[in-house]
């Protein structure tokens, strides 16, 4: 959700009972402002946050001009003091996908994860535990990537290409109609489009190249990985991963107001074919 | 396509150029004599300041010129300004319109403008003219610029800046258009501009003044096309925008230039959205809008009926709003008008039911809609008929199943369904609360049915995500006894028995109904409010988690609160059920170990730990104000469920899918065993046929006994058949 308006947002992705309090909701807009000073950022995203077991991750997004570019991303613990998290590589992700549970809320934190390794000594093979240590910082960088990539959303028309490339904000964006925000091909990755390429010309055939340039969530795996859901009357659109529980993206059709926030645990929910 | 375009323009051309001529001495003229009929026009104000300005320039036009100019606007004059709202102007009147517009503006602007060097301007235009994306973005510049320039072509002598400031206001609402508007304006336009750019390249002073009238005409009319969709044309859009600039005076005009272009369109259709299908379509809002006036109007309405009847309901009314406080200074809850909302609907249903205490559960997510919970204790004995009911359903139930067996001489099945372990009287154990659920608030409250042990053991088994339809079914591997109500019934029991906490020392248990429940010997399972309680310091609250104790009592594996022994219950009805025991008891253990789990109010911290993950986390709401924070406790085994206290005062909610929490991702419950054959035995071995000597000696031993010859002989070919 937009640092600018997260009263409102905050308001507005209430349904799911993710709030902050008044304290940290203060401390937000104090700090995010200034982080976008001093990281130089056209706009700042409040992410979400991630629940510890012994304290909770605030993470913010810094986005440049380009609003595909990658992002940059920190945390804070108390919501006044923000550092910076390394990119994401593919690396981490093999690398903590062994972790499992709950993070701790320490960001320095190691997880011991022993690993039965073969090596090969002449004809013998022995096999050793060797004990990896993974920060939690890693982790979290790579759990933050991964459910960016998957569930970070945004509707049709909120963004646009220009020609040369970069992608921008649609002023000109008023909201989707009612009938649009009630589907799911109205919504779109909030990231590079991965399955776009490979689609064929002729369902690439009504696409608007300045405005259908990502991932629509229609196509995603497994079916029904979203829950859509009208609330108070038709004023207010909720979208709510199923992948990933807990998050919520909300939008007012016919007006500006849509953001996502992530409040979870960070896991993801594999169970998810047995449950619907 | 070609075609008619082919066909369009000549016949614009006819038209235009019997009155581009009029036109573009007009609008040379309106500058000098600022006209009554444009007085409704803002531009006209300008209109003695441009009076002068010609002064310093020798009037473009011939004094001639002017009659014609009345002409035109006489009969023009008076429809002009209203059908510029709603359908395109007549054709000279608009084009007048619009470069009056365009006279103003370049007055004003060559102002401020007249000192600055020539080349800055032309640069800048070039500039933006290659960084003008599509080639029709190009072509359509092109045409813009000879429509201005033949414009400017009679100013000629006045100020060449005033061109260029002007192409820059033009291009800025191309460059628009093609953004905002690209799907609905370039596709009609892609084919048309390529004839334009062709008097471009003939620079012949002589042929010019033509050649370039044809292009001004060839853009004016393609900008007067009118869009299929929306009725409208570009040509009559600017001169709206532009008007709109002259009427509001922004402060930069050229910055917000997108919005204007897009309110003034917005303009045109708010009439048109007035149609009945988009009425249909809002129906929806404005039915829960209506719902939901009930609820604030249901105070006013509710008369004196029972005076008695509502001190009670307004007793048994919880301070949602309180609670909703201090779980927003805990950074949980719905937003602030959600949970009014919710508060005025709990008054609804006390209002409506006599209920004795009432409490907002919680709120558990759906995937269509989400089930907003409220627990209720009705008064004594008025929930008995409904209990009573639901028995007889369920008596129905059995005696189906029992229908189904068949009077047949052959071995019956001797599998029997294990005795099914009755469900716990309302007001005890898992059903000592009545839940109520709604969609939302202002819709109708709908009454839970009591749960039954079986489907508490089943629902265990099973994770499944909550549809927001009560009646749908659950399709899961164990068969879930039952609907969607019951599967949120059972995990509402299961949530409320893991999570719901107080402080210790709020509760005590209460002196004579605990005695009473001794002969259970589940412990005492009733309690009551110390009055005594003084409240606990904040900080222990957090620091130690032996100050929170269950107040609500713990599900065994059996899915009851208090123990149920199956076997005893089953001697003690029929003599059937006996010989059902002792296979029962080939099986099974004698005696089954009863169940126990940890008494009520045992403190939290005796719980059991989930795979090294805590089963709870407390904190501080604040630690900015520590002194005046209040206490939360999150509970890690069911995600979603939360506990504050500020010391003397203490409310549990749960909001989230209703699902538990485990580490491990959810696995199927195994299938249940093979049933095993029966073991070979006497019973089923059968001895060997006779042989030819058994036969034989059997032969001797009964010719002892004289029987007749011809029975041997059967039997000899009994043999042969055997073999």
């Amino acid at each position: 959700m937009d640092a600018d308006s997260l009263l409102l947002s905050l308001e507005l992705a209430s349904g799911s009972g993710q709030g902050l309090s008044p304290d940290r909701r203060a401390s937000l807009l104090t700090s995010l402002l200034l982080v976008k000073r001093d990281y130089r950022y056209s706009r700042v995203l409040f992410w979400g946050r991630i629940l510890g077991l012994v304290a909770d991750y605030y993470i913010a997004q810094g986005l440049s001009e380009d609003h595909l570019a990658p992002r940059k991303t920190l945390y804070s613990l108390n919501c006044m003091e923000w550092s910076l998290l390394p990119p994401a590589t593919e690396e981490m992700m093999t690398q903590t996908s062994v972790v499992k549970g709950r993070f701790m809320g320490d960001p320095s934190h190691e997880y011991e994860y022993t690993e039965l390794q073969k090596t090969n000594d002449g004809d013998k093979v022995f096999e050793e535990e060797i004990v990896i240590r993974i920060k939690e910082e890693t982790r979290l960088v790579s759990i933050i990537d991964q459910i960016d990539k998957a569930v970070a959303i945004i509707p049709r028309g909120a963004l646009f290409k220009s020609p040369f490339g970069p992608t921008h904000v649609n002023r000109t964006f008023e909201g989707l109609t009612l009938s649009e925000a009630k589907k799911l091909s109205s919504y779109f990755h909030f990231r590079e489009p991965v399955d776009l390429k490979n689609k064929t010309l002729l369902e690439k055939a009504d696409l608007d190249p300045s405005l259908d340039f990502m991932d629509s969530l229609e196509h995603d795996i497994p079916k029904g990985s979203w829950s859509i859901q009208m609330e108070r009357g038709n004023a207010l659109v909720v979208l709510r991963s199923l992948l990933w529980p807990g998050l919520t993206f909300y939008h007012a059709p016919g007006t500006k107001n849509c953001g996502y926030i992530y409040v979870g645990t960070g896991e993801k929910n594999m169970d998810l074919p047995f449950m619907l | 396509m070609e075609d008619s375009t082919a066909l369009a323009p000549e016949k614009e051309n006819q038209e235009s150029r019997e009155e581009g001529r009029p036109w573009d001495e007009m609008t040379a003229a309106s500058t000098q004599d600022p006209q009554p009929g444009l007085s409704e026009h803002p531009e006209s104000e300008q209109g003695p300041d441009t009076g002068p300005q010609p002064g310093t320039s020798p009037p473009g036009s011939p004094p001639g010129s002017s009659p014609p100019v009345h002409d035109l606007q006489g009969p023009g004059a008076s429809p002009c300004a209203p059908p510029r709202e709603t359908s395109p102007p007549p054709l000279a009147l608009s084009g007048q319109h619009l470069a009056a517009q365009w006279r103003s503006d370049k007055t004003a602007r060559a102002i401020p403008e007249a000192g600055t060097p020539h080349p800055d301007h032309l640069q800048q235009s070039s500039d933006e003219g290659e960084s003008m994306p599509h080639q029709t973005g190009q072509s359509k510049w092109y045409a813009f610029q000879q429509l201005q320039q033949t414009d400017g072509h009679l100013y000629e002598p006045r100020d060449a800046n005033c061109n260029n400031s002007k192409q820059e206001d033009l291009r800025c609402d191309i460059s628009q258009e093609e953004n905002s508007d690209s799907k609905r304006h370039l596709g009609e336009r892609e084919p048309e501009p390529e004839p334009e750019p062709e008097p471009e390249p003939e620079p012949e002073p002589e042929a010019a003044p033509s050649m370039l009238e044809i292009a001004v005409q060839n853009a004016k009319a393609y900008l007067l096309k009118t869009s299929s969709k929306s009725g409208l044309n570009l040509y009559d859009h600017l001169s709206n925008m532009l008007t709109r600039i002259l009427d509001e005076h922004p402060e930069n005009a050229v910055d917000i230039i997108e919005n204007i272009s897009q309110d003034v369109k917005m303009s045109h259709f708010s009439k048109k959205l007035d149609t009945l299908q988009n009425e249909n379509e809002m129906l929806p809002t404005y039915e829960i809008a209506e719902k939901q006036k009930a609820l604030f109007l249901q105070g006013n309405l509710e008369g004196a009926d029972q005076e008695l009847e509502d001190e009670m309901a307004e007793y048994s009314l919880p301070n949602v709003m309180e609670s909703a406080f201090y779980f927003e200074q805990a950074g949980v809850g719905l937003g602030t008008d959600e949970i009014y909302r919710i508060c005025l609907a709990l008054k609804q249903l006390t209002d409506t039911h006599p209920i004795q205490r009432c409490r907002f559960w919680g709120k558990i997510l759906g995937l269509e809609m989400n089930y907003i919970v409220a627990e209720v204790e009705f008064h004594e004995g008025e929930d008995e008929e409904e209990v009573e009911e639901e028995d007889v359903t369920e008596e129905r139930d059995n005696g189906e199943s029992e229908g189904e067996e068949d009077e047949d001489e052959l071995p019956r099945s001797l599998y029997k369904a294990p005795q099914p372990i009755p469900k716990e009287e309302s007001r005890t154990g898992a059903n000592r609360y009545i839940y109520f659920v709604c969609n939302e608030p202002g819709r109708p409250w709908v009454k839970l049915p009591s749960v039954t042990p079986a489907q508490i053991v089943i629902a265990r088994k099973i994770k499944k995500f909550f549809t927001g339809r009560l009646d749908s079914p659950i399709i899961s591997y164990p068969p879930f006894p039952g609907n969607e109500s019951n599967y949120l019934r059972a995990q509402i029991a299961r949530i409320s028995a893991g999570t719901h906490v107080s402080p210790l020392g709020f509760y005590q248990f209460g002196e004579e109904e605990g005695e009473e429940e001794e002969e259970v010997e589940s412990g005492r399972d009733n309690f009551e409010e110390n009055p005594d309680f003084e409240g606990i310091q904040v900080v222990d609250l957090v620091e130690s988690l032996s100050n929170w104790v269950h107040h609500v009592q713990h599900i065994l594996p059996q899915g009851r609160c208090n123990w149920f022994n199956p076997i005893q219950k089953s001697e003690e009805e029929e003599e059937e059920d006996d010989e059902e025991k002792e296979e029962e008891k080939g099986e099974e253990p004698d005696y089954i170990e009863q169940e126990v789990g940890p008494p009520l109010l045992t403190p939290i911290s005796e719980d059991l730990e989930i795979q090294n993950t805590p089963p709870w986390t407390t904190r501080l709401s604040s630690n900015l104000i520590p002194q005046y924070a209040v206490a939360v406790l999150r509970s890690n085994l069911w995600p979603g469920a939360y506990a504050f206290c500020n010391g003397k005062k203490f409310e549990n909610l749960y909001i989230g899918w209703g699902h538990k929490y485990s580490p491990d991702s959810y696995a199927p419950p195994v299938p249940p065993p093979a049933c095993q054959e029966y073991p070979n035995g006497p019973e089923i071995t059968e001895a060997d046929d006779p042989s030819v000597e058994e036969e034989q000696a059997f032969r001797t031993a009964q010719e002892a006994a004289a029987l007749p010859a011809e029975e041997s002989e059967e039997t000899e070919e009994d043999e042969d058949d055997y073999d």
